[in-house]
């Protein structure tokens, strides 16, 4: 399995045709006490950069694109009952929804962990 | 992912500001302690420290030390002076004693608010502390309607914190033991290290606490002194936000502006009987009016059922119909759940009645509530005390 990261502050977990798809720890470190997550549902289509779900913190409400295009298969449940886990573990069990791949050449300009870190790093 | 830029929503100050914000005395002690810069009303000013909900309960339960240095300390010297400021305030300036504060709003000629303030009537002048994104045009109207036998001093080298929460008494009392005498709405003059201070028991967020007008040069010393306190953390807008909207205290700009009256507003508290009647200040006419025959439209206070946040500008639905207008909205860490302040139409504006909000094209229910959403816990004087 390997992770890609955008410069929009998202991971992708890609397992064959499954990406997982969540926000990094910097996004949620910028974004403050998460006080709700707005997901999308199962069978929801998106292009890539697509309004893909919403992220409420205390003070302000903050989109997630699609990072790349596909099918939502699953949404992560545990975030209705617990949005603070986008907080707590953002890079693992805070993750948002796992899309179906529609087409893989779009990971090719993505980031790998390495490039992510500099990047957030030079900001 | 959107960048949380935006995170705090500075609408109407930010054209007025211009595009570089203006420092703050506080301004490399607030980054040196972790503090989130973002511009507000024309200055850099932090956010948060460790987290809004923490800063917020922090606040609730024990002592939050904010920086309000952005706003406006005013004096007013001149003959006859409180009968001068009774022609652009609607409150009862004559009546104000000696240390003592009051709550007041400026008018416009039709009744709009410029903006909400307090005023103090001090040994040699009286003492006005405005809002940061409206200081200027504030201080231009006065000028404008004042006669100029009144000499007006914007106090630019003043800072000013604000100490607030149930253990700011017992906090600011270890520094300065005298200001354990000031009950809700008092205020005097202080010395702290050789600086002198002027102190009110009051502030923004529905706990007991003071506002600290304070010499710039001494400012760091004093909020260095302050936080050394085990009562005491920094405590940014973010939560002085959230803190002021569970008191049901109403932020200008967002909730109150040049479109509405204080009647409709809620903030009728502020126009003493005499005043009402007599009248002699800009704007009477619509107050008197509205207090006649009601307002068309109220501030209101309303809980959202289940977890997702009502922002300002959310429409307010009645069935079909649109009745109003969110104007401040967030969750409430207190309350545990969101709630927001709005405008609905009188008609619709009783306590318990239950209207739709539409976030994200979702209805959401609303109820209309009583504010506070947490209770007030001034220190007051009791009666016959």
């Amino acid at each position: 399995m390997s992770r890609y990261f955008t410069d929009e502050h998202e991971w992708i977990d890609v397992d064959g045709d499954i990406a997982t798809v969540g926000i990094t720890d910097y996004a949620q470190e910028q974004l403050g006490d998460i006080v709700f997550v707005e997901l999308p549902a199962e069978g929801a289509k998106f292009d890539k950069g697509d309004d893909a779900a919403v992220v409420e913190s205390v003070k302000a409400a903050s989109d997630v694109y699609a990072p790349i295009s596909g099918e939502v298969v699953e949404a992560n449940a545990a975030l209705e009952e617990e949005p603070a886990l986008v907080n707590s573990d953002p890079e693992e069990d805070g993750w948002f929804f796992k899309l179906r791949i529609a087409d893989t050449a779009e990971l090719e300009g993505l980031m790998d962990e390495a490039a992510y870190r500099k990047f957030v790093a030079g900001l | 992912m959107t960048t949380p830029s935006d995170v705090l929503d500075t609408a109407p100050d930010s054209d007025a500001a211009g595009s570089v914000p203006e420092k703050l005395p506080l301004d490399a002690w607030h980054r040196t302690r972790g503090g989130r810069m973002v511009a507000f009303a024309g200055y850099d000013m932090p956010i948060q420290y460790e987290g809004i909900m923490a800063e917020h309960s922090w606040t609730r339960s024990h002592a939050g030390l904010f920086d309000v240095s952005h706003m406006g300390q005013i004096g007013f010297t001149g003959e006859d002076v409180d009968a001068a400021l009774e022609t652009v305030l609607p409150g009862d300036i004559l009546g104000l004693k000696t240390f003592r504060q009051r709550y007041s709003l400026l008018l416009d000629e039709e009744g709009g608010i410029l903006d909400d303030l307090m005023v103090s009537r001090r040994p040699d002048d009286f003492y006005m502390v405005v809002n940061g994104a409206t200081k200027y045009e504030d201080i231009g109207w006065l000028r404008e309607q004042l006669s100029d036998d009144i000499t007006i001093n914007h106090m630019e080298d003043q800072a000013l914190l604000a100490l607030q929460g149930p253990e700011a008494g017992v906090a600011l009392a270890s520094l300065i033991p005298a200001t354990a005498d000031l009950y809700f709405m008092q205020c005097g003059p202080f010395v702290w290290q050789g600086h002198d201070l002027w102190i009110s028991r009051s502030g923004y967020t529905g706990e007991d606490g003071f506002e600290i007008s304070v010499p710039a040069e001494a400012v760091e010393a004093l909020a260095d002194a302050l936080c050394a306190l085990d009562q005491v953390k920094p405590i940014g807008l973010g939560a002085r936000d959230s803190l002021r909207l569970e008191a049901g205290l109403p932020l200008y700009g967002h909730d109150i502006d040049t479109a509405v009256s204080p009647i409709a507003a809620d903030l009728g508290f502020a126009i003493s009987k005499r005043r009402r009647e007599q009248g002699g200040f800009i704007g009477h006419a619509r107050i008197a009016r509205e207090l006649a025959e009601g307002a068309p439209s109220r501030r209101v206070g309303l809980t959202i059922e289940g977890r997702l946040p009502a922002r300002e500008g959310a429409a307010i639905f009645l069935g079909n119909d649109r009745i109003g207008t969110v104007t401040s909205g967030g969750f409430a860490p207190t309350v545990g759940a969101p709630i927001a302040m709005g405008w609905v139409e009188t008609a619709h504006a009783a306590i318990g009645t239950v209207l739709d909000v539409e976030v994200r094209g979702k209805r959401l229910a609303a109820t209309i509530a009583p504010m506070p959403f947490v209770p007030h816990r001034y220190h007051r004087l009791k009666p016959g005390a």
